[in-house]
């Protein structure tokens, strides 16, 4: 009991330290002085009356959601002893897998560096830096010669570091035997099976309304829909995170996400913020870096070529190249398993007064990030609200996607995630497609590292990170992939090669993604799964038709 | 609350295992671990703290003196705490531990000699043991420091002294100063950089 309590007083003491330095703090300085002036503040019980003005004038709401905000996002406080490193990574292993991976990245970067004679950054001369100004909304009409640059790295590449980790205290014999892993993921780490899944994930279960499901055209919306929908009017009306969060579970409606979004992120766009913004855009417009012509590479590959996303090729610029500008992004680092690149200025290596991060925010995009921020395209048209929601996106979520690590959430356990449920719950599906040599992970790893941004159709894929919002975990993505081969199992039984099943699996945009979560709950019992399979075939079918009518 | 690190010598550890460990396929599942104080008198135990490496069950045993005549004796004072809960996967497996005297089963004075029982029943590990072992023992009382006026608020009495300076160290922490982030990445306006530096 003392060492929950001692513990309680330690998260308390750091989430203090952490809002101290916020506008928050200073903005309730300031009201609290002002209420000196209101009538009902007496002398004698001053603490218990201001008290009582922050509950009814709201502030008490606003300082809820900012602890809350904090209890997410910041792991719990670790042991006295323990070393930063273990907050970022606990298994030494994995810490040293990340450091040669990070390794890797760079040598490939400073070797394109070298190669193109391009520096790492410079300063722009003044006519560039109005010439960017004058068309800063429409930088994507610019289209200068990428052809020399190259992705630092694809989702690919990674998969292969992944397949490689291996704990030097496993028994990783060569002889099959019962601890073989018949996945590509070699590392025993810890992730829940169908009964743990269906205990956390309880609001998605068949008993409980969804959106996506139960708001089609069929549905009588008295059913589910209408209430569902007053129900979020008021919890946007209470402007209280912790209930949006839990309401999200269900899904959001489309008129109310945006807002829902930045209560669960505690996003408020105040002047301080839209200010901030604009200092990274001058960032930009003062120095040019590298990375910047690898993000122009990254968009005019993957989201400009995409149906829904080409009309945001703007935005994205706005938002990614005002992002590698940002420090504040560095304070993710503290959980992060990776560690921001180190630089010198030109001159003075190895003094460390002239030591700087690279870029300024510590994150290196590879290929595909930017579709991290292409969907919230639709939510966002200010680009610093868009900014500020991608950000808090990106350090509560995102970089658990491209780092290796033991967390629940990390990418190693979800692709492990993925092929366990595979493995348990269709075991010839499993062993068909790995004695073609298409190993499921092989097909299902991108779309788990881009959260399926590009690879479900847009309002099925708000859908879906609706619920990461909401349950506050990447586990859906994985649950979502085993459950997207759950239901082409059929098809896929009859594949005979890796780009077969890749083909057929990639047919994905006409998923609606709620159906699907039960989907996989139901297949439990091998035999039947075929029978219930063809029922939701044209079940999905039919909903799909209306989707696409509705859109 | 503070506390003294005591000296300790710790034993290589010992691996309990039926039948020739030279020939035998299975790996031990148990191991233990002495730990003497060669250098102090037998003290009062206040913490153990190590690093756990995919040991699965800890075990402790203390010898301790009941009273000033009779010989020492073996007690055990932790059984079976569990540090990994699926001894399969690598959850805990590298955790930092922490162990006080109020988990223990018996009283912790007059310990002269500890031993430490590992198990890890999963064949799955290669290896197992724990690392970094501290043993402390109570310090003195933390000498008068001067509290902020706060604290001459009426505490209530029910409040057990530990709480009252866990509160204080709240207190601290928050009248510190917080560090400001000034947001500027380059250094006097120069942004001009080498390569990227490897270590």
């Amino acid at each position: 009991m003392l060492q929950e309590e001692s513990d309680l007083s330690l998260i308390i003491a750091q989430i203090v330290q952490k809002l101290k330095g916020s506008n928050l703090y200073s903005q309730l300085e300031r009201q609290a002085w002002a209420s000196l002036q209101r009538p009902e503040i007496k002398l004698e019980s001053l603490k218990e009356d201001i008290k009582e003005f922050f509950k009814i004038s709201g502030w008490e709401k606003k300082l809820q959601n900012a602890v809350y905000s904090e209890l997410s996002v910041f792991p719990l406080p670790s042991h006295p002893a323990a070393p930063p490193e273990h907050l970022k990574e606990p298994l030494v292993y994995m810490r040293k897998a990340q450091g040669s991976w990070e390794k890797r990245i760079l040598k490939s970067l400073n070797s394109m560096c070298t190669e193109l004679s391009i520096p790492l950054a410079r300063k722009r001369p003044v006519g560039e830096q109005k010439e960017l100004l004058n068309k800063w909304n429409e930088m994507g009409t610019d289209e200068p010669d990428l052809s020399l640059f190259r992705p630092v790295y694809a989702p690919k590449d990674f998969l292969e570091v992944l397949i490689n980790l291996r704990n030097p205290n496993y028994e990783n014999g060569d002889s099959l035997s019962f601890r073989t892993h018949l996945g590509l993921i070699q590392v025993p780490l810890k992730v829940k099976d169908i009964p743990e899944l269906k205990e956390c994930f309880v609001e998605l279960g068949l008993n409980i309304g969804q959106l996506g499901i139960d708001d089609s055209t069929q549905v009588p919306p008295e059913l589910f829909e209408n209430e569902h929908v007053r129900i979020g009017q008021k919890v946007l009306a209470e402007q209280d995170s912790a209930a949006a969060q839990q309401y999200i579970r269900q899904g959001s409606p489309t008129a109310l996400r945006a807002e829902l979004w930045a209560l669960i992120l505690n996003i408020s766009s105040q002047p301080e913020d839209v200010l901030y913004y604009e200092q990274l855009k001058t960032n930009v417009i003062q120095h040019d870096l590298l990375v910047d012509s690898l993000i122009y590479k990254d968009v005019k590959l993957t989201a400009s070529n995409d149906d829904y996303y080409f009309v945001f090729e703007d935005y994205l610029y706005q938002v990614l190249l005002c992002f590698s500008r940002d420090t504040s992004v560095l304070s993710h680092f503290a959980f992060n398993s990776a560690s921001p690149p180190k630089s010198y200025i030109r001159g003075k290596l190895g003094l460390e007064e002239y030591a700087v991060f690279y870029p300024p925010n510590g994150v290196i995009p590879f290929h595909g990030f930017s579709m991290y921020v292409a969907p919230l395209c639709f939510l966002y048209h200010e680009p610093s609200k868009l900014y500020q929601i991608f950000r808090e996106m990106y350090v509560r979520f995102f970089f658990r996607l491209h780092s290796i690590s033991s967390h629940p959430s990390g990418i190693v356990s979800l692709c492990l995630l993925f092929e366990t449920l595979l493995q348990t719950y269709l075991p010839q599906l499993f062993y068909h497609l790995r004695e073609i040599g298409a190993q499921p992970l092989r097909i299902s790893f991108k779309w788990m590292v881009r959260a399926f941004s590009g690879y479900l159709a847009t309002d099925q894929l708000l859908l879906l990170w609706d619920r990461i919002l909401g349950y506050n975990s990447l586990e859906i993505l994985a649950v979502l992939a085993a459950a997207v081969f759950a239901f082409r199992a059929v098809n896929l039984m009859e594949v005979t090669s890796l780009a077969a099943a890749e083909n057929l699996a990639a047919h994905s945009e006409q998923f609606c993604t709620a159906p699907l979560f039960p989907e996989l709950y139901r297949v439990q019992i091998p035999c039947t799964a075929e029978l219930r399979q063809k029922e939701e075939c044209s079940l999905l079918d039919s909903k799909s038709h209306s989707t696409e009518q509705r859109s | 609350m503070s506390r003294v690190l005591v000296p300790c010598h710790v034993k290589g550890s010992v691996a309990l295992q039926v039948g020739d460990v030279r020939t035998s396929q299975g790996r031990p599942g148990v191991l233990v671990i002495d730990v003497t104080f060669p250098s102090v008198a037998p003290f009062e135990l206040q913490e153990i703290t190590f690093k756990n490496y995919y040991t699965a069950f800890l075990s402790i045993r203390v010898r301790q003196y009941t009273s000033a005549h009779t010989p020492a004796k073996w007690v055990t004072c932790l059984r079976d705490y569990c540090l990994m809960p699926d001894p399969h996967s690598e959850e805990g497996a590298q955790e930092y531990v922490s162990l006080f005297k109020h988990q223990m089963l018996c009283d912790m004075a007059r310990i002269s000699e500890l031993r430490l029982i590992l198990r890890q029943p999963s064949p799955l590990w290669l290896s197992f043991t724990v690392e970094e072992l501290q043993i402390y023992q109570q310090g003195p009382k933390s000498p008068s420091v001067t509290f902020p006026k706060w604290l001459s608020h009426p505490v209530p009495c029910e409040q057990p002294a530990l709480l009252r300076e866990m509160w204080a160290l709240t207190e601290m922490i928050r009248a510190s100063h917080t560090s400001a982030r000034i947001g500027r990445f380059d250094v006097d306006g120069c942004y001009d950089l080498n390569l990227l530096s490897y270590t």
